[in-house]
């Protein structure tokens, strides 16, 4: 009874719904592959034939080492942020310690302090040590961001672990980190993939970050192209087209193979505890 | 005690006394818990934290009771940097835009998520993870990404003018993002096109766990479909409201990449917000200590709507 139209409907609401988030997207899409320098109204699909655009924007917005040195920053800052929020989710979630929720709330707050609250120090502070103007001046602090939430979330990963699990490894001899490694690690690895995902998205589509420890440095990461690109060439549409689609497709790529981890991690690890 | 221990595998026999003066509900605590250990498995996430979170925060707070241009020294002004912020029309405005942005990126986007999945609370949609996917996409880009397409498609000579004029709406073509009085608007619409998808599949996929009981109750009492969204609906989402409502206005605050691309504060000062003028007044004009002291409102303008959030969700039903 509750049926057919209702269900009609709906459909015609999420169509409708998912058509405005696309057609633009696919409206670029079009545009990257127009003849360079058309005009910027309607791009049309029957003049979509110009891959050589993608090649010339390559070349002159230097994307070959861009897309390099974004992955110089978001790959380590994967790396770090898992190897320190496993422990640590461990450490909060199975472990009994003195001050353990003052730390873990110590550490949530991290997940609220916005970049704009810690930039100016780090610009400043870093600076001494030589730490801005290099890579490892945008890894350390991108690191230390996302281990607030990747901390958050591994925890919650533990404690849904099962408690029997835990206790029959320590009985067979098992010591806390063997524990660690070769029991709860495997029951784990989703909610890991899941933290690296976010995280290296997160990570390269950033782009204060870089663009302030990484001023004065001939160091671009791919966002800072695109923006840099956009700045020679405000009306050439075909061009930014092109230089916006290079920019997004490593992420959009990882996202699309990926997207069960990165759903799992926006519909259940946005919900704070 | 404050030896930190290590050894690994070694029952220590104390955790009755942890247990029996917890007041978590935790009874199925194991004994023999490690526990010093602990602190050697928190300890590196949390060096990191101190180091390159924690601390600068506490060195931004620190920064903003300070008059500093960035090279020179630095001069104690007490709270003269925050009393610029509510006294100076610049720095004002730049928040009472930002609350116009939360209209549009965290209030605009949970009503229309909220109207579409009340429609269709019903209907069971097959092909939702093809939905899902493309939905979701405007939030995967980088949003230097996205401002970059938006830039476009605002045109002067651009397909959204161009489709206006087609449809004989000429008249109502405009420089969106030149406009002293749309430019603002036009960002905030560009923040709920970003993310009333990802509104809209939280909602679904809170509503799919409603009991239908509910719904046929409801129907049974003679509601109708708004009774029975204000009864029903409204209430069984609660938990993604919340989780909606933090997202979305946390990116209505930190918006920094598009207003860096499209308008750079302008035109005049009519775009201007928090997150953009922290970045130009301490990297471009050298205004550290005013800098600082906006992000340091911000944070706290952040804290508190987090806190008011989460309280107005968890408390608003008995």
């Amino acid at each position: 009874m509750i049926g057919r139209i209702e269900r009609a409907v709906g459909y015609t609401i999420l169509t409708l719904a998912t058509v405005i988030v696309i057609l633009p997207l696919l409206g670029v899409l079009v545009m990257a592959l127009d003849s360079p320098g058309s005009g910027s109204a309607a791009p049309s699909l029957a003049n979509a034939n110009h891959f050589g655009n993608f090649a010339a924007v390559w070349q002159q917005a230097g994307f070959g080492s861009a897309l390099r040195a974004s992955a110089i920053i978001a790959l380590p800052t994967v790396a770090i942020t898992v190897v320190a929020s496993v422990p640590a989710g461990y450490g909060f979630a199975i472990m009994k310690f003195r001050g353990r929720s003052l730390l873990f709330y110590t550490l949530l707050l991290g997940l609220l302090i916005p970049v704009e609250a810690m930039i100016i120090p780090l610009y400043f502070d870093l600076r001494p040590f030589g730490l801005t103007g290099n890579y490892w001046g945008v890894i350390l602090p991108d690191s230390a961001f996302s281990i607030a939430f990747g901390g958050f979330w591994m925890r919650a990963a533990f404690l849904s672990a099962p408690r029997s699990l835990i206790e029959a490894a320590r009985l067979d001899g098992a010591n806390t980190l063997n524990t660690l490694r070769c029991v709860l690690l495997p029951l784990v690895r989703p909610q890991v993939l899941t933290l690296a995902v976010l995280v290296f998205v997160g990570t390269w589509n950033d782009f204060l970050f870089p663009l302030v420890m990484l001023s004065g440095s001939n160091i671009q990461t791919a966002p800072m192209s695109l923006v840099y690109f956009q700045g020679l060439h405000t009306t050439n549409f075909t061009y930014l087209a092109s230089a916006a689609i290079i920019t997004a497709i490593p992420v959009v790529i990882i996202y699309v193979l990926l997207q069960r981890s990165f759903l799992r991690g926006m519909i259940s690890g946005a919900i704070r505890g | 005690m404050s030896v930190v221990d290590i050894t690994p595998g070694r029952d220590e026999r104390g955790t009755s006394r942890a247990v029996a003066t917890s007041s978590r509900r935790t009874p199925s605590s194991p004994p023999g818990e490690p526990r010093r250990v602990g602190y050697a498995f928190i300890a590196p996430a949390l060096i990191l934290y101190v180091l390159f979170v924690l601390g600068p925060f506490a060195h931004t707070i620190y920064l903003s009771f300070f008059s500093w241009d960035g090279v020179g020294p630095q001069r104690f002004v007490g709270l003269g940097n925050f009393q610029a912020i509510f006294g100076t029309s610049g720095l004002r405005d730049a928040f009472l835009h930002a609350f116009v942005l939360i209209f549009f990126y965290a209030v605009l986007t949970t009503l229309i998520g909220l109207v579409l999945a009340g429609v269709m609370a019903r209907a069971r949609i097959r092909g939702m993870g093809v939905y899902r996917t493309l939905l979701f996409l405007p939030f995967v880009i980088a949003p230097t990404a996205v401002a970059v397409i938006w830039q476009w498609l605002l045109a002067e000579g651009g397909p959204i003018n161009a489709a206006l004029a087609a449809v004989g709406l000429g008249a109502f073509r405009e420089a969106w993002l030149g406009s002293f009085s749309l430019a603002l608007p036009t960002v905030g619409l560009i923040g709920t096109w970003i993310l009333y998808g990802l509104a809209l599949v939280l909602f679904l996929a809170g509503v799919q766990k409603i009991p239908t009981e509910l719904y046929e109750a409801a129907r049974i009492d003679g509601a109708g479909p708004i009774r029975e969204f204000l009864a029903v609906t409204l209430p069984g989402l609660r938990n993604e409201i919340v989780v909606v409502l933090v997202l979305t206005v946390t990116a209505a605050l930190r918006n920094f990449d598009l207003i860096y691309v499209l308008t750079q504060g302008g035109p005049g000062t009519s775009t201007e917000v928090p997150s953009w003028m922290v970045y130009n007044q301490a990297f471009v004009i050298g205004d550290v200590g005013a800098a600082a002291a906006v992000g340091v409102v911000l944070a706290i303008l952040i804290f508190a709507v987090n806190f008011i959030i989460t309280r107005l969700g968890t408390g608003s039903v008995s």
